[in-house]
């Protein structure tokens, strides 16, 4: 098992520094930003770009991109945007927006979606499982985005409940209900789409684990219907859905890039577009690793979890 | 001896054989064989929603695709005037898609609207919804219901000579009127709207008995005095055409309107934008999907945008198609250390974000290849890893297989094995995957346009994403720039999610017979 765990750990990492590698030469290899800018010094930014080694081959410069963050834990600055200040402590300024509308969405989706999913399975092939079933191919199939112009159409400018954008750091504590009131319409727009999937792979586990001998055994065996659910079926079902919340959980680190440009969240999806349209390479760099890393320590930690949840689970054996 | 006591009564006369010379075989089938692919459209017929949405998506491609055909308008089009217009259609204006929008106005906004329609003999208000006193100011407060399509109403445009003469000629020869007379300088409290409605002065010399001025009614309903320009001669330009009613062009020593002023370019002249659309474009202008804010039709949009979404998404799918099942085959075939270093790549492919891949695709090769393409690039350059992967299982699942051993003792090739015996059984499941990559493309591809990420918008060229964008920017004012777009991929994205479960249980043989 420990082995395993560890085999699979290093082969993340090499799959994590060959993506960062190509990332950087190819960021490299294209043309730096003009500087045009009124009120910028050419010199200045030239010599700047100069001391900071982007006139050295690419290889040096990505030998000293690894050498900076692993000794001084150093991203670079940036250039287009927040000049002169650094990409790490910018990130992690950013952070706290997107985490905490996530966490918001997804603490109140799981319970909703997982007792939605329970009471379609239960009630399977009845009028209840129909409804909340073809509810949740709709929900499922429309895009977040949708949601989000319907959320903020009604919600925000027909009856004028929430306001456009979210309260800044300075009005409001993040966890305070001024915050969570202007970040009510993105944590809704979000939801939609984790209760509809939750919903969906809940029903479809606990109904196939409904229809298991064992279970017919634990009601002969005296039983009741709810005691039999809960204690046997259920138990059972949520090894797969586990793991699911459990990569929502890492997933609420990266956000959705779509929905915090429509609410206008100063978080790190609204920090990564600006990169990329600003042309920020530092930025942009940094954020790619970033989101790279949760993509693989989310599928990663979703895959073992498994091994630990079922100890019936054997990993890494064929 | 053996003789069969049974039959020993019969008379040798009587003895028939049944069938003599006859050679009694099978009888062949009669019923028609069912291929895989039949037995699959057969089981995929009696899922009667996923029919439903394979009709849908038949409708939404033909949607895309014939309309830029028979539209008036295209992509290219734009009109200046007729920015956010309202959905309108003649036929079904009974259900509200009628172009008009009630919006509350003050006394002189009321006269306003009225007057527009009031000069050239249409009414402009459709409806007057309510009218009551604000409660707070006293001021009359008018709900009126108005046609996005008339609010223009004038226009003062400035023309080449050529265009002015065109113009009369037209108005002679079809008995139009679309060049109005020009107003007087007129002040009214009345701001921020076009100048070239203000044709009008109430009446004031309507006076009352006791000798007040009354602008209205008894109903409330302003009374117009026309406040044109007039001179005693032709002096500002020559207009030979239609004249107004009450413009008896100088006889009786009475004055001229006047039609037109000429100056440096040309000749400054007040049009009735709606007629004058019609000189211009041949038709009158009906928006079926409204207009956006740059004056573009939604309609055609949607479907130029619809259209390359789809080219693109067919595109990518096919070629992933190929991709994945050349590349799952190699995998899955030889397996060993070859399945191990090409899994490897594929799993290195697969962890690459996509946004990452779109962005550096977009930022290295845009400008080489354009747009699209380096999209289209993006999107296969990860895309085919599901197809591969399944074909590489179902390959793990098959080679192993007695017939395929058979096959390979007989002689048969590698390539033969692969193509003709291993690759057909998991067509089914290949295929349905390759179709379900159209939906996540068209998506993928609308949040990157929307983001602004890539631009794939030129000026005969958009995307659905683009136009959500420009949606969104007057969500508030005009729902209906975004809801259109927004619409058609909600009905895409729900469609394709049932034709896709249906086509999965259609091409699973284990399901035959599972519901009958």
């Amino acid at each position: 098992m420990l082995k395993y765990v560890i085999k699979r750990i290093l082969l993340m990492i090499m799959t994590f520094f060959v993506i960062t590698t190509m990332c950087f030469i190819l960021i490299k290899m294209l043309p730096l930003p003009a500087i045009k800018e009124m009120g910028r010094d050419v010199q200045l930014v030239l010599e700047r770009r100069e001391a900071m080694g982007y006139n050295k081959p690419i290889l040096v410069q990505y030998a000293l991109f690894w050498k900076h963050i692993l000794f001084y834990g150093d991203f670079g600055i940036g250039e287009q945007m927040y000049t002169g200040q650094e990409v790490a402590k910018i990130m992690l300024q950013k952070m706290p927006y997107t985490v905490v509308v996530n966490l918001y969405s997804i603490l109140a989706a799981i319970p909703l979606g997982i007792m939605f999913g329970i009471y379609a399975a239960l009630k399977k092939n009845k009028w209840q499982d129909h409804v909340i079933s073809t509810a949740v191919m709709v929900f499922i199939s429309v895009p977040s985005y949708v949601y989000a112009f319907l959320v903020q159409y009604f919600l925000c400018f027909k009856f004028g409940w929430f306001s456009l954008t979210v309260a800044s750091r300075a009005e409001a504590d993040f966890f305070s209900w001024t915050m969570f009131k202007s970040m009510l319409p993105a944590v809704i727009a979000l939801g939609f789409g984790t209760v509809s999937g939750l919903t969906r792979f809940t029903r479809a586990e606990l109904a196939e684990v409904l229809t298991g001998e064992y279970l017919l055994l634990a009601r002969t065996k005296g039983l009741t219907r709810s005691q039999a659910v809960v204690r046997h079926a259920l138990r059972n079902a949520m090894v797969p859905i586990l793991p699911m919340i459990l990569s929502e959980f890492i997933g609420i680190l990266g956000g959705s890039l779509i929905i915090e440009k429509i609410f206008s969240i100063p978080g790190i999806g609204a920090l990564y577009i600006n990169a990329i349209n600003l042309r920020d390479y530092n930025f942009f760099m940094a954020l790619t690793m970033f989101y790279t890393l949760i993509g693989l320590v989310g599928g990663l930690v979703t895959d073992l979890s498994y091994g630990f949840i079922d100890p019936r689970i054997k990993m890494g054996e064929r | 001896m053996s003789e069969n006591p049974m039959n020993m009564n019969i008379p040798a006369d009587k003895l028939k054989l049944a069938r003599r010379g006859d050679k009694i075989t099978d009888k062949k089938l009669e019923t028609k064989p069912v291929g895989y692919f039949r037995d699959a459209m057969r089981r995929f017929r009696k899922n009667k929603s996923s029919v439903v949405a394979a009709i849908i998506i038949l409708c939404l491609l033909l949607f895309a695709f014939v309309v830029p055909m028979i539209s008036h308008y295209n992509v290219d089009f734009r009109d200046g005037y007729y920015k956010t217009v309202l959905p309108k259609c003649e036929a079904l204006s009974f259900l509200g898609w009628d172009g008009c929008k009630v919006q509350k106005e003050g006394q002189s906004g009321f006269d306003y609207y009225t007057s527009i329609g009031y000069e050239f003999g249409e009414s402009s208000v459709k409806e007057l919804v309510k009218k009551y006193s604000d409660k707070n100011t006293g001021r009359l407060i008018y709900e009126i219901d108005v046609d996005s399509y008339d609010r223009v109403g004038f226009i003062y445009a400035d023309l080449s000579d050529e265009e002015y003469f065109e113009l009369q000629s037209y108005q002679t020869d079809n008995n139009i009127q679309v060049i109005y007379p020009m107003p007087d300088n007129y002040k009214t409290q009345f701001v921020a709207v076009n100048g070239a409605n203000l044709w009008y002065q109430l009446a004031d010399e309507n006076k009352t008995s006791s000798g007040e001025s009354k602008f209205h009614d008894d109903d409330g309903n302003p009374i117009f005095k026309p406040n044109y320009k007039t001179s005693k001669k032709q002096v500002y330009a020559k207009y030979t055409s239609l004249r107004l009613a009450d413009d008896n062009g100088g006889e009786d020593g009475q004055s001229w309107y006047v039609y037109a002023i000429k100056n440096q370019t040309g000749y400054r002249v007040r049009l009735h934008y709606k007629e004058y659309y019609r000189f211009k474009n041949g038709f009158y202008a009906t928006h079926l999907f409204g207009t956006n804010q740059h004056g573009q039709d939604i309609l055609s949009c949607l479907a130029a945008g619809a259209r390359l979404s789809f080219l693109l998404a067919i595109s990518v799918s096919l070629i992933n198609f190929i991709i994945g099942v050349v590349y799952g085959s190699v995998e899955g075939y030889y397996g060993g250390a070859t399945d191990l270093i090409m899994e490897r790549i594929s799993d290195i492919l697969a962890s690459v974000p996509f946004t990452v891949v779109a962005i550096l695709f977009n930022l290295h090769l845009a400008s080489k290849v354009g747009p699209i393409l380096s999209l289209l690039f993006a999107f296969v350059l990860t895309g085919w890893i599901g197809i591969a992967s399944r074909v590489r299982t179902q390959f793990y699942r098959f080679k192993g297989q007695e017939y395929v051993l058979a096959a390979r003792t007989l002689g048969a090739s590698d390539r033969r094995l692969i193509f003709r015996h291993i690759l057909p059984n998991s067509l089914g499941t290949i295929i349905t995957g390759t179709i379900l990559i159209i939906p996540g493309v068209i998506f993928s591809e609308s949040i990157l346009s929307y983001l602004g990420i890539i631009n794939l918008q030129t000026s005969s060229l958009t995307s659905i994403g683009t136009m959500l964008a420009d949606g969104n920017a007057f969500l508030s004012s005009f729902p209906h720039i975004i809801m259109f777009p927004a619409l058609f991929i909600s009905l895409l994205e729900i469609s394709f999610n049932l034709f896709g479960n249906g086509l999965r249980d259609a091409f699973n043989p284990s399901l035959r017979g599972a519901d009958e």
